[in-house]
């Protein structure tokens, strides 16, 4: 039988060290919504969204009292909307009018995100999914709940480098149309290399077409427990420290597997993964680079830092797969800066820069995540980093991202405040020579050697 | 049976077990186990029980023992067993 102990740590970790499941996320398939009229489809999205997800954020509240563990974020995802509206929309306004029908069933069942105003574009773009992507700067400024990516890569495709130039301009529209606010629209937009099509997790969540009409994804957290749990192990040799992260992340894990096959069973949706990652929060104590730190490393960014947070990542994936029965999304250590007490400390110690970082999303579970860059960092400059992202997770079979925050009217050193989960971040400089002409050539980047497995 | 972890934690104090026996009584909730130590001047509890027999939601009940608890002032929880036998049983 369960003894004091057991119980008494398990409620520790929830009290004392953030244990939280992140989200529960609702993947809904808009497939059989397609219409050509744009106010049918709207009405028929509306519909088919809140009759799915009208009970998800009470249904969370529920299982959240009787485990005792708070369920921080309840989401949706659904059926990238460049496929959805590409028979409906003829101009930028009639997708942003999509967004906005997304944005008031969000707030009507009261979930925080919908994810999934997105374009998958790894090998090349129809007109439709063109026009999406022009949209986005309209619809991010014009919603608050909506967040959309963009896949522009694959190992099996290549890179798309003509989609890596137009969100090069995209992120800086997006940031231009939102400046009042500094310009937090970025923040709600992300581009991939293999993106998943079961991530539960914001900005990238998206419902593929290879799932099923509707799915439960759960994403854990738990980066202050790793934290505390290695706080015991100072000193000791690596294989104690693996160890240690493997039974805390198994731990971890078990909720998020327990809070999704409940979640699933109360809403009569199937289950579909859980998303093993460890994501961090502003909140004191909730940080991943803190884990880093404990590891050994004097900051986030010093020497060691890759090889620490590959060790990190591959362990949490070790001790999370034997906890649930399916494992997908992004499953790993994020290293987001503004959402990240320790990481942000770092910054402003001088102890971690835009390099590094790229050096860190090489063995972390997804990319460049949540960076402040200086308001007048050219539009090329901004696809040549997504280029070398993309490259990253092309050549390396892995997901990689970027979601950079372009900040109108600031410059490096400066702050700026995205409020909530998003955090705060200072600015950080980026490397002043251009790549205009490299952008510039058009066309796709090949698939590596290593994906022709036929 | 549907079991319930008890966790009562606070000051040490006169009748924490009293009060919280007396509502479980009240509510036919049956007491199967019960584990507590004091921790320099720390009341530690736990208590494992049966509510297969109570009228009340999960909801109601946890939030009257909430109550309970805070009259007598001290921490009370309480969390289906699921969630533990998931974190430390295989």
């Amino acid at each position: 039988m369960i003894n004091l102990y057991e119980v008494t740590e398990t409620n520790q970790m929830v009290e004392k060290e953030n244990l939280d499941v992140r989200t529960i996320t609702l993947g809904i398939s808009l497939l059989d919504c397609i219409d050509s009229d744009l106010d049918r489809l709207c009405g028929k999205i509306y519909n088919k969204i809140y009759d799915a997800a009208k009970d998800l954020v009470s249904t969370g509240e529920e299982i959240s009292k009787e485990i005792g563990i708070p369920i921080v974020n309840k989401r949706i995802s659904v059926t990238p909307i460049a496929m959805i509206g590409g028979a409906a929309c003829r101009t930028v306004e009639d997708f942003a009018k999509i967004a906005k029908t997304l944005d008031e069933v969000a707030t009507k069942v009261g979930v925080n995100f919908i994810g999934g105003y997105s374009a998958l574009v790894s090998k090349g773009m129809t007109p439709a999914d063109e026009l999406l992507i022009r949209s986005i700067p309209l619809a991010l400024s014009t919603t608050g709940r909506v967040c959309s990516s963009v896949n522009l890569g694959s190992t099996r495709t290549g890179i798309n480098m003509d989609a890596v130039k137009l969100m090069g301009e995209i992120i800086k529209e997006t940031a231009e149309y939102t400046k009042e606010d500094d310009s937090l629209g970025c923040a709600k937009l992300v581009v991939f290399c293999n993106a998943p099509d079961d991530n539960p997790f914001m900005a990238g969540a998206f419902h593929g077409v290879t799932e099923a009409d509707k799915i439960i994804n759960v994403g854990v957290s738990g980066p202050g427990v790793v934290k505390t749990a290695l706080e015991q192990v100072r000193g000791e040799s690596f294989e104690v420290l693996c160890e240690t992260i493997k039974k805390t992340a198994f731990k971890v894990t078990r909720v998020g597997q327990l809070v999704a096959k409940e979640a699933s069973a109360r809403l009569k949706v199937p289950f579909g993964i859980v998303d093993l990652s460890l994501a961090p929060t502003p909140a004191i104590g909730d940080s991943v680079a803190d884990i880093l730190c404990e590891i050994g490393l004097e900051y986030a960014g010093a020497p060691g830092t890759t090889a620490a947070l590959a060790l990190l990542n591959d362990q949490v994936k070790k001790g999370g797969v034997m906890a649930s029965s399916y494992v997908g999304g992004l499953s790993g250590a994020f290293i987001p800066v503004s959402e990240d007490q320790g990481m942000i400390d770092a910054v402003q110690a001088g102890a971690l820069t835009l390099e590094k970082l790229e050096a860190m999303t090489c063995v972390c579970s997804v990319g460049l995540d949540m960076i402040a860059i200086p308001g007048d960092t050219k539009a090329t400059t901004i696809s040549g980093i997504i280029a070398d992202e993309m490259a990253i997770g092309m050549v390396n079979q892995k997901t990689t991202a970027v979601r950079v925050i372009p900040v109108v009217g600031k410059g490096v050193g400066e702050m700026v405040e995205f409020g909530g989960l998003l955090g705060y971040a200072p600015i950080m400089p980026v490397n002043p020579f251009g790549c205009d002409a490299f952008v510039n050539r058009g066309g796709r980047i090949p698939a590596p050697i290593h994906s022709f497995k036929n | 049976m549907k079991k319930t972890i008890i966790t009562v934690v606070g000051k040490d104090t006169v009748g924490i077990i009293a009060k919280v026996c007396t509502y479980l009584a009240e509510n036919q909730i049956n007491i199967l186990d019960i584990s507590q130590t004091i921790v320099q001047g720390f009341f530690n509890m736990m208590m494992i029980v049966d509510t297969s027999s109570c009228p009340k939601s999960f909801g109601d009940m946890a939030d009257e023992m909430k109550a309970v608890g805070e009259e007598i002032g001290v921490v009370i929880k309480c969390q289906k067993e699921e969630i533990f036998d998931m974190m430390h049983r295989i």
